[in-house]
């Protein structure tokens, strides 16, 4: 024999699983709805996702080989993850240098100033997106129409703006629009059906479990239903509204991409449902009665800020111990 | 299906050995017996260097109640009683015995005829058991007698066969199954008579269904023995979610034992062993070992005599392979890696795997996402990530709070671990550590 | 205006009213504490090693206010000076200690034990050691991990990539013992800390037979006992195969290292004495050519081998019973010296 044995603890097996294979599998489930926002919006999708990705990539470089020496993480995707998600809340008419300030914040402000992966306790993406809000409101809410949505019936604003407007109600739109994304809004939010396959693609892979995102939807629908159930709606309107708020705007996006990263959800299945239930709740009284059209982000943000509170009180049912 | 509660992992099975039928080894030249080879105080030697020895004769004798005999696995001349090194290169108390033929000693039918009939007390029972040295031969080696010795104020209700054999790789209780099944429902009834019970269970994964089909058979001959099929889950073969799986009860935390629910859990092997004491008058002198890896040219299930080199196992699957890179004590899951090919065989070992460099070699550890992957995989409900972070940061008192006595070591959470981190190292230290201040708390309260 | 006026007494308001419930709460739950116990704590080092016992310095810091009789408690950081100052403030008789310093027992470098197979677990000796007898063909030596690196809170010890070892920098080493609580296989030990460093040990602590020692290492101590006879302070014992100097008794006398047929007795800050022209029971054994303070060449080949017969003679019996370690064991020497 040529090697000298090896030692170690049992176990002597490892998962077929990686950080980068899961981080990867996340890329592969958002490209669909890549590819859908790309139709709906032109080559201008790619052009601010490349720029996203690529300032990511880079911030997270320039940090770890010139601030905080140590081992480089880039290979591991997260960054890339982090860049198209970025991408994916912004409108595809936004200029370059705000998409890299965006990317800057996430990064730079998000995620390495707490350590980097696994250390973050807000979604970078999500920081990233929020600071942009309310630093350039007005080109963060300047949304490009669909390049061949022949219809102009929301003026230029987004499914939620308008309802919130009052410029169109909840079943304007139809529900078939919202499922194939023929609607203004931003990258990643209009294309429902190819989120959804991508939802499906990470349950296959065990990167995720169901129980966060249809905890979100779920609760989302029912607020929507008691909603219109108060204000004495009947027949149609009962389940136009739960269906319209959970296929419009980021809830979809949000429910399964960002409320789902592992850093800033809870260890525990019945922690995530109450975090889950947390953001369904929030994001709703900010949809119906807050200053925003949209609070899927404030939401998500908000239910991060809970999350070690949810740690150190929830913990898994123990094995063999009675209550 | 019936499986266990909660957490749990699916590796790759790798039963390479399973169709294989059980071999018998030829009898090694040398043998080294380890004193120390169950849980509990070391085994008192009887013999000294020089004194000849008969195969089955007792050489050493149980230390105390929580301890076991050991017999002569072969007859020749006793040639040291000296420190030795073991798998790990630790050196231990063994009994060297050089081979002089195969003389048996007075009183041990080896006919292959089934003896149904026990006429035997429970009592006799146990002290035969006792007298013939039998220990857990799944890997946990708890002396069998101790288990039977159903403590005063307890009740048994049932006992479980562990049948279960969920560590990937090793085959020998599959095979003892279906080689020696009329044997084995036999010990089954035996252990039902020792404990006082009449309800027994066999538990089995479905991945298994030939041994499922021949012990059915045969147990609906018997009354009140029912053969369980359980859903392929790692680990099931462990105590706790073994009883769980079959009767839905949850042993308590430690210090609460299987016995607490009502339980007595034998393994499939073990059980087969109690037949042969009990029946045969046959003290635990031999086993069925799987040798077994990818690399290997013949994976077996080989009849082993204790105290064999398993550099000889090795030999006999076709030796080391070029590439081999690990050689495990065990099974993929559970087992130790060895530095010393030369240690023996003992009579917790179910199996030896050969993994090859490139599968051996942990890959790269980096830094924990959260991923929450090791808190469902948990088959205690524990919080590995949590409990190796504390572990390396010494704060004892919060690993006891969150019950780091509870881990099994069933290494679930570490293999699911996509960042690789060595959880399970960790947690292990962490757990003896803990355990020791709880002995030394103990100890220290009576004084004040 | 009338706004801004509002507003402003509403703050007032509001700020006396908390200063006066912080008041009272502050009142009510006041600790009453030994004013001492916080200048004790201020003469302390304030290091928090636990070398004394205690978690922290505030711990030993009350346990001396407390505590009539303090000679128990000393802070290895302070040394006798700090704890002479402190008995002085507080009007008790403090504990008086020489200075120690911490001191790894073992030889086994890279060279001379070379590695059998290949550590894959978690880098910790506490978990390498409980999981089997390390790297090596010895079971007692240091595994090289770097536990003691990690608990030195003075940045005193560190591993030297060369020999695989941890090094202790004497001066700012406080032996605080730290190292020597973190070490599982016990290879660190607070020896008694002469002028200039100097220091004369038995490097190795393997309680193995001399035979199966020579196999694992070429560093270590093979319990001969030559060193024993040669003492003339009686500091010299050897029990289960290990020699072991008592620096109570030791007078730096250098005798024992020329004695050593392995080179275990280590030597540091000395010249070794002069080679004795006499050839006693190990003539060609030359040990001091192999002493770690002059930087010379390997003693003869030669040499060892008389050393080697010498031990297996001594054991023979051992030399039988000891097991061969993986067969990559028995080739490894010849590749790697």
């Amino acid at each position: 024999m040529a090697n000298k044995l090896i030692v170690a603890p049992a176990p002597h097996v490892q998962t077929a699983q990686s950080t980068a294979r899961i981080m990867r599998d996340v890329v592969i489930a958002l490209m669909p709805a890549l590819v859908v926002s790309t139709i709906v919006f032109g080559v201008d999708v790619l052009r601010v996702t490349a720029i996203s990705v690529a300032a990511c990539v880079l911030f997270e470089f320039l940090i770890q080989k010139f601030l905080v020496r140590g081992s480089l993480t880039i290979s591991n995707w997260s960054a890339v993850v982090t860049g198209v998600l970025l991408a994916f809340n912004l409108p595809a008419s936004i200029p370059w240098w705000i998409v890299v300030i965006g990317a800057f914040v996430a990064i730079a402000i998000a995620k390495m100033t707490f350590g980097g992966l696994g250390k973050n306790p807000f979604n970078p993406a999500l920081v990233g997106r929020v600071f942009l809000l309310i630093a350039y409101p007005v080109q963060m809410t300047d949304w490009p129409l669909p390049v061949n949505g022949a219809f102009d019936a929301l003026s230029g604003a987004t499914p939620l703006a308008a309802v919130k407007h009052g410029i169109a109600g909840p079943d304007a739109l139809g529900v078939q629009n919202l499922l194939i994304g023929n609607m203004p809004g931003s990258l990643g939010e209009v294309a429902t059906l190819a989120l959804l396959l991508g939802f499906v693609y990470l349950l296959w892979r065990r990167v995720i479990t169901w129980h966060i995102p249809v905890t979100i939807l779920a609760t989302m629908a029912l607020f929507a239903f008691l909603v219109a159930l108060c204000s004495g709606e009947s027949g149609e309107m009962l389940w136009q509204l739960p269906l319209f708020h959970v296929l419009a705007g980021g809830a979809i996006l949000g429910s399964v991409f960002m409320a789902t990263d592992y850093s800033t959800s809870p260890m525990t299945v019945r922690g995530g449902v109450i975090f889950a239930v947390g953001i369904g709740v929030v994001t709703m009284l900010i949809r119906l009665w807050g200053a925003y059209p949209e609070g899927m982000s404030f939401a998500i943000l908000m239910m991060n800020a809970c999350v070690p509170l949810i740690n150190k009180y929830v913990k898994p049912k123990r094995f063999g111990v009675v209550k | 299906m019936k499986t266990f509660p909660m957490g749990g992992v699916h590796p790759s099975e790798n039963k390479l050995s399973s169709a294989k039928p059980i071999e018998v080894l030829p009898l090694p030249e040398v043998v080294n017996i380890p004193l120390a080879q169950h849980i509990g105080a070391p085994a008192v030697a009887k013999v000294a260097k020089g004194d000849k020895v008969l195969t089955g004769q007792l050489i050493a004798e149980a230390g105390s109640f929580m301890s076991a005999n050991i017999h002569a696995p072969i007859s020749g001349t006793v040639t040291a009683v000296d420190m030795v090194a073991n798998g790990q290169g630790l050196r231990q108390m063994m009994i060297t015995i050089k081979r002089e033929g195969d003389e048996w000693a007075e009183g041990i039918d080896r006919s292959e005829t089934l003896v149904k009939e026990c006429s035997l007390s429970a009592q006799e029972i146990i002290a035969k058991i006792k007298e013939a040295g039998i220990v857990g031969m799944g890997g946990a080696t708890f002396p069998t007698h101790v288990k039977l010795s159903i403590p005063a104020g307890k009740k048994a209700e049932c006992v479980i066969i562990n049948g279960v054999e969920c560590e990937p790789y090793l085959t020998s209780d599959h095979r003892t199954m279906l080689e020696h099944g009329e044997e084995l429902v036999v010990g089954v009834t035996i252990l039902m008579k020792a404990v006082g019970v009449d309800k027994a269970y066999i538990g089995i994964e479905n991945n298994k269904p030939d041994a499922i089909a021949h012990l059915s058979k045969i147990a609906a001959q018997y009354k009140g023995i029912e053969v369980v099929p359980l859903k392929v889950r790692y680990p099931q073969g462990g105590e706790k979610q073994l009883i769980a799986a079959v009767t839905g009860r949850q042993v308590p935390p430690p210090p609460a034992l299987p016995i607490d629910v009502g339980a007595v859990v034998c393994n499939a092997s073990t059980t087969f062993a109690v037949y042969q004491a009990v029946q045969k008058g046959m003290p635990l002198i031999q086993r069925v070992v799987t040798i077994t890896g990818k690399n290997l040219k013949e994976p077996k299930n080989l009849l082993t005599r204790m105290g064999t080199p398993v550099s000889a196992l090795i030999a006999a699957a076709g030796g080391l392979p070029e590439n081999a890179g690990k050689v495990i004590n065990g099974g993929p899951m559970m087992g130790r890696a060895m530095v010393n090919l030369d240690s023996p065989v003992t009579k917790g070992c179910s199996g030896i795997t050969v993994m090859s460099e490139q599968d051996a070699r942990r890959r790269e550890a980096s830094q924990c996402i959260k991923c929450a992957k090791c808190v469902s995989a948990c088959p205690m409900g524990l919080e590995p990530y949590f409990l190796s972070k504390m572990t390396q940061k010494k704060n004892w008192d919060e690993l006891e709070a969150r019950m780091i006595t509870s881990c099994i070591e069933c290494g679930c959470c570490q293999s699911t671990c996509p960042a690789y981190l060595p959880l399970l190292d960790w947690v292990r230290l962490g757990k003896q550590t803990v355990m020791g201040r709880i002995r030394a708390r103990a100890a220290a309260a009576p004084k004040k | 205006m009338e706004v801004l006026l509002y507003t402003i007494l509403t703050l007032c308001v509001l700020g006396v009213l908390a200063a006066v419930i912080l008041y009272f709460v502050a009142q009510k739950f006041r600790v009453e504490e030994d004013p001492r116990i916080d200048e004790v704590e201020k003469m302390l080092p304030g290091a928090n090693c636990g070398g004394c016992g205690f978690a922290g310095c505030r711990g030993m810091a009350d346990a001396l206010v407390k505590r009539d009789d303090i000679s128990e408690l000393f802070c290895p950081v302070g040394g006798g000076d700090c704890m002479k100052a402190i008995a002085a403030y507080l009007g008790k008789a403090a504990a008086e200690k020489q200075p120690e310093v911490a001191t790894v027992r073992c030889g086994g470098t890279c060279e001379k034990r070379p590695r059998t197979n290949e550590y894959n677990g978690a880098k910790s000796c506490a978990v390498a050691a409980s999981l089997y007898a390390g790297e090596t063909g010895c079971a007692f030596g240091c595994l090289g991990l770097g536990d003691c690196v990690a608990a030195c809170a003075f940045d005193a010890i560190h591993m030297n990539p060369e020999t695989g070892l941890p090094e202790v920098d004497p001066d700012k080493c406080t032996a605080c013992g730290a190292c020597v609580k973190a070490c599982p296989k016990m290879v660190i030990e607070l020896r008694k800390k002469w002028p200039k460093n100097r220091a004369v040990y038995v490097s190795c602590v393997s309680k193995d037979k001399g035979a199966v020692v020579m196999k694992a290492c070429k560093a270590g101590c093979i319990g001969c006992g030559k060193c024993e006879k040669v003492c003339a302070f009686g500091a010299i014992t050897v029990e289960n195969n290990l020699a072991y100097i008592d620096p109570q008794k030791c007078k730096l006398c250098r005798k024992c290292v020329n004695e050593c047929p392995t080179g275990a007795i280590k030597l540091v800050g000395m010249d070794p004495l002069p080679k004795e022209p006499k050839a006693p029971a190990a003539p060609k054994a030359a040990p001091a050519a192999e002493k770690v303070a002059p930087a010379a060449p390997k003693a003869a080949p030669a040499a060892e081998k008389a050393v080697e017969k010498a031990a297996e003679k001594a054991a023979p019996a051992a030399e039988k019973a000891a097991p061969k370690t993986a067969p990559a064991a028995t080739k490894e020497p010849s590749h790697e010296s």
